[in-house]
């Protein structure tokens, strides 16, 4: 069953000139690993707004069509009602964090949602250790890098427990080694309590291995929608300007040339270095 | 010519964020500062307009001491894009925005006119000549912040996380208009953590690490060295990746273009035919 449904979702920012989003209809499933990307400016950032209600009850502007999260109509709940079951991560984690510890910033979700003292207790330092920053929970928040900075805005996301994370270039402040390891904690969490992620990126190089969706946008518009490997392979992909990672890229150019290194198009340098192996060693 | 010479640099909260760096920029070079975050490479870009002005040892720009002439005076000369285009942009249109630096360094009003659309042409920015800043996505921003900065025509440009939420072909029209300015001898210099885009520009890369320099090379060289790499925390790029896993089969390592990697896998494929 689809956990975010949209259905002709249409919306204009208020004194927009034309909609940012128009006509979409997708569906993501509960437990997938979900990549949004497209060219910037394409609605990437709009449309995950719709998933946890931020439009159209902060932005307000104009909403058609339809919104499902969590078996809920979106732009008849609450955010309040709709945080508990869609986190949304920003893109500048700066935005996000406030308080004078990362446990506070961490708890103040969960005290907003009038959870008891001791469950929230468990579930701060849950969130802290699985980010890896249990040590820094008495930490100010402005002091710590960035990549520390953005592993506290997720942790207290994951807190909330919501079924669904929505995390929107969750790395792009950080060096390559701390921007690695953040997308493996969000896979690890992926794949160990089955949280559906949905990650808006333009960085497919780190991230494309993990997804088990794409879903590409382009004017506002979803031009493709579907399997990772199917779609990264697509001309159309290539057209439309989306950053196909190098070895998907490197695979390609040797199909071309009748170099056959079978069917199953790469995505990563393991498995692109695998295949060379192949027909190397022969 | 930017000189660099034993720069060292304290923020008022001690903070020792340069521990003695030296370096010399020519003019026409085209070079990328990568490091780990907190290594100092924003701290030592803002000494090469003055911004900062070094706690110890000094930094000439065309041979003079930046402490001794205004951020004003050097800003004409060397044009600095932030990081983050919001500490940057305030005006309520696209259009104003890039015409900004240009009323205040005194140009004319044809002359304005026609940066300001040469600008907005470059970055593909037209339709929204009449938008606030404010209503737009943060990739477009971005390029809005660079934009106001390029209207100028700076002789050297020093460009912070020039390719934060820049889709690919963005990101190939930056390069080109990189190249471009190459050409005509001006100097560039960009901080990044976008180890693929480097792999494309194949410039100087300028390792940082803890306030100190630790490398200074070609991309080629550099970006293919995983030891040097990980203490800096950048990881290789993907086709030098895989050219390291293959390097027991005789490959080279120093790989990190996809035409190239083209070109030597078929030759290889094709002796083996042999």
């Amino acid at each position: 069953m689809a956990i975010i449904e949209t259905k002709n979702l249409t919306y204009t920012y208020p004194g927009g000139a034309k909609p940012s989003v128009r006509d979409v209809s997708v569906k993501i499933e509960k437990g997938e690993f979900v990549l949004v990307t497209g060219p910037s400016g394409c609605g990437k950032t709009t449309l995950c707004r719709c998933f946890n209600g931020l439009i159209p009850h902060f932005y307000q502007g104009e909403l058609k069509g339809e919104v499902t999260a969590a078996g809920l109509k979106v732009a008849e709940q609450p955010i309040c009602e709709l945080a508990k079951h869609v986190g949304l991560v920003f893109q500048n984690p700066e935005n996000q964090l406030f308080a004078l510890s990362v446990e506070k910033d961490v708890a103040f979700g969960l005290e907003n949602l009038g959870v008891p003292r001791e469950e929230m207790r468990k579930r701060v330092d849950w969130a802290l250790k699985l980010t890896g920053i249990y040590d820094l929970r008495e930490r100010a928040p402005h002091e710590l890098s960035g990549g520390q900075q953005q592993r506290a805005a997720i942790a207290s996301v994951l807190a909330m427990q919501p079924e669904v994370i929505v995390l929107d270039e969750p790395t792009s402040f950080l060096d390559p080694l701390g921007a690695k390891k953040i997308f493996e904690v969000i896979y690890e969490l992926n794949r160990k309590l089955g949280i559906t992620t949905v990650l808006v990126e333009h960085r497919l190089d780190l991230t494309a291995k993990y997804v088990d969706h794409i879903i590409i946008m382009e004017d506002g518009k979803v031009v493709l929608d579907g399997e990772p490997r199917e779609i990264l392979s697509s001309k159309e992909a290539r057209l439309i300007g989306v950053g196909i990672p190098k070895a998907t890229r490197l695979y390609q150019i040797l199909q071309k040339d009748r170099v056959k290194l079978g069917n199953a198009v790469p995505l990563s340098s393991d498995e692109m270095s695998a295949l060379l192996r192949g027909v190397l060693k022969a | 010519m930017i000189e660099v010479k034993d720069v060292h640099f304290t923020y008022p909260n001690g903070v020792e964020a340069l521990k003695g760096v030296s370096l010399t920029i020519n003019n026409g070079e085209f070079a990328a500062i990568m490091g780990e975050n907190g290594a100092g490479k924003t701290t030592l870009v803002k000494h090469f307009n003055g911004l900062l002005k070094p706690t110890k040892g000094s930094v000439l720009v065309d041979g003079v001491d930046t402490r001794k002439v205004s951020v004003a005076t050097l800003a004409r000369k060397v044009g600095f894009v932030f990081q983050n285009p919001d500490t940057q942009l305030f005006s309520e249109t696209v259009e104003e925005e890039i015409a900004f630096a240009l009323k205040n360094f005194g140009f004319k009003e044809n002359i304005i006119k026609r940066r300001v659309t040469w600008a907005l042409n470059l970055l593909g920015l037209v339709q929204y000549r009449k938008t606030s800043p404010f209503m737009l996505s943060g990739g477009e921003r971005k390029r809005v912040a660079l934009a106001s900065v390029l209207a100028w025509n700076p002789k050297m440009l020093i460009l912070d996380e020039p390719t934060i939420g820049q889709d690919y072909q963005q990101k190939e029209k930056l390069r080109q208009f990189i190249m471009q300015m190459k050409a005509q001898r001006r100097t560039i210099i960009i901080v990044t953590h976008d180890v693929e885009f480097v792999a494309e520009c194949n410039p100087r890369v300028l390792l940082m690490r803890g306030g100190r320099m630790v490398t200074d090379g070609e991309a080629r060289k550099v970006l293919t060295n995983p030891e040097i790499l990980t203490q800096a925390s950048v990881v290789p790029p993907q086709i030098a990746q895989i050219f390291i896993k293959l390097s027991d089969l005789g490959l080279p390592k120093n790989v990190i273009d996809v035409y190239e990697a083209r070109e030597i896998l078929l030759s290889v494929l094709e002796e083996q035919a042999k």
